[in-house]
């Protein structure tokens, strides 16, 4: 260190600036852009994410296809929407761990000292949640397509908002999730295994519910995941009916409840 | 450009309760470089936590680039800079879209973000580096990026939390030459906490060293050194000489404040 000495500043007019304020609408979407940024670098990413889903595609549809004897056609139309649930739980329930990693390497505190309104970090990172879920929804409904799905535009189009709103919901509370276990990684792994397959098995994705066992129907009935995937198979089939309106009520609730104990956390987690 | 009177942090830990920083008045004036120094759990960070607003005072009050720490924490982070001690850059981003999204943070345009990022990549030589991401740096380069980052806006203020630690000497001077020629550019006030402490010595103008939660020196490096030379008879005493006698020799890593609130 011994070539490098201080001196004296030397500047006589400096030009120091305080930030300009920004909207609540420019700290979301600045935090949407940032967030979005290595998904446009490597879109690729996308197909990784996919990688469970497809083999439930390849693996799975052509076993039930098999058993249940609806036929190919019928049987997709039965279960890429649950697919889509699923894919969408998989993509955004560890989207956490990438703030987990950011609170650990110092990146999360130096947003934490930047003007953005705390709350944006949180609502910002889980609306972009909504590009993966929809861009892995395309591709899953593409790759389906060739095998007989039959595609319903308009029952689609608001089948993939209510995939958008549960991954927005889902995200919010991954990123809340690593908010409050700081440093310990193995939690996501846990939440996973004892909590997201439960889910996606109880919702009736794989296969029905209505024949099991009563506590089994009643657990479902208690989990948002059931309406989803429920009004899922009834928009791709063009059944614009309660189903639906349930399973969007059940996203939009998600979405809520996601971002409001998001919100709060940011809000309390630091000073 | 920072003032504290009585500022004071506790943290409960357990069934104890630890005042991690007790009441210290502190004084930095515009365009001073000063080293905050301490050994570890001496209370600095958690200072510099509460002067950044990433934790509130549990009494007294700091009085930061003109704004209340804990009245109007917006008013401090829109006029201050920091670099922390870990990576500042998310390491899934790359450096050019990291710094525009900081300006963004700080109300620029895109059409500014973009100039000032191109304007920083060029001052601390890392244009080359525009597109790579944060996390394929080397240590010495992703240090350089921070101070980009923590600069972007143009603070009055900069925050310079163990700025150099874990970087070869090569990768220290070569920081340390940008910091000071954008110090001379702007005229900024610089607080820095380091461990080296011929960083201090050679850099800081000032010196203050904490210790127990408390304010125990203050006063420039040759200053403190004279003092402990009439004190003790040593005739040329280092900075690293007057901190062990200030702070003694016994290891200080009994309490490290956690990096977030417990209680208040």
């Amino acid at each position: 260190m011994s070539t490098v000495t201080a001196s004296a500043p030397t500047t006589a007019s400096p030009s120091f600036r305080a930030a300009r304020p920004t909207s609540a609408l420019d700290d979301v979407r600045t935090v949407f852009l940032r967030e979005l940024r290595p998904l446009i670098h490597e879109p690729f990413a996308l197909i990784f994410g996919m990688v469970q889903p497809l083999f439930f595609l390849a693996l799975f549809a052509p076993l039930l296809i098999a058993t249940n004897g609806l036929g190919d056609a019928a049987s997709l139309q039965w279960f890429v929407p649950g697919l889509l649930v699923m894919s969408t739980l998989f993509a955004t329930s560890m989207t956490g761990s990438n703030l987990l990693q950011e609170m650990q390497t110092g990146a999360h505190e130096r947003m934490l000292v930047t003007p953005v309104r705390r709350w944006s970090l949180i609502v910002g990172r889980a609306l972009k949640e909504s590009v993966p879920v929809l861009g892995q929804a395309v591709l899953l409904i593409a790759v389906s397509l060739p095998f007989g799905l039959d595609l319903n535009v308009g029952g689609v189009v608001l089948g993939l908002l209510i995939l958008s709103l549960l991954g927005i919901g889902i995200g919010a509370l991954s990123y809340t999730l690593a908010l409050l276990v700081k440093d310990q990684d193995w939690v996501f792994w846990m939440v996973q295994q004892t909590l997201l397959f439960p889910l996606l098995l109880l919702s009736g994705m794989l296969l029905p519910t209505d024949d099991g066992p009563g506590w089994l129907r009643a657990l479902a009935a208690i989990n948002p995941l059931t309406y989803v995937v429920d009004a899922e198979r009834a928009l791709f089939n063009g059944d614009l009916t309660t189903a639906a309106l349930w399973g969007a009520l059940a996203a939009v609730g998600t979405a809520i409840v996601g971002l409001t104990v998001g919100v709060r956390t940011i809000g309390r987690s630091a000073g | 450009m920072i003032t504290t009177e009585g500022l004071t942090r506790t943290f409960r830990s357990g069934d104890r309760t630890v005042e991690a920083v007790r009441g210290i008045d502190l004084s930095v004036g515009e365009g001073e470089l000063l080293a905050f120094l301490g050994p570890n759990g001496a209370g600095k960070s958690t200072t510099l936590r509460m002067l950044t607003t990433l934790l509130r005072p549990t009494a007294g009050r700091a009085i930061v680039a003109g704004h209340d720490v804990s009245r109007d924490p917006d008013g401090v982070r829109r006029r201050i800079g920091y670099v922390g001690q870990g990576d500042g850059a998310s390491h899934s981003q790359r450096v050019r879209d990291e710094l525009i999204a900081q300006g963004r943070c700080y109300g620029l345009t895109a059409t500014e973000s973009e100039q000032r990022a191109d304007e920083l990549l060029d001052a601390l030589e890392l244009t080359e580096l525009a597109s790579r991401k944060a996390s394929t740096l080397s240590g010495g380069q992703r240090r350089r990026v921070d101070v980009a980052l923590g600069i972007v806006h143009r603070p009055a203020l900069l925050f310079l939390d163990e700025p150099s630690t874990g970087l070869d000497p090569q990768s220290r001077a070569n920081l340390w030459s940008h910091i000071l020629r954008l110090r001379r550019e702007t005229g900024m006030t610089i607080f820095l906490t380091t461990h080296y402490l011929e960083e201090a010595d050679t850099m800081a103008e000032r010196v203050v060293v904490m210790d127990e939660g408390r304010i125990i020196a203050d006063g420039t490096a040759p200053e403190l050194k004279r003092d402990l030379a009439a004190r003790s008879g040593i005739e040329t005493p280092t900075l690293d000489d007057v901190f062990l006698d200030l702070t003694g020799r016994s290891l200080r890593d009994r309490f490290i404040a956690p990096s977030e609130p417990v209680a208040a």
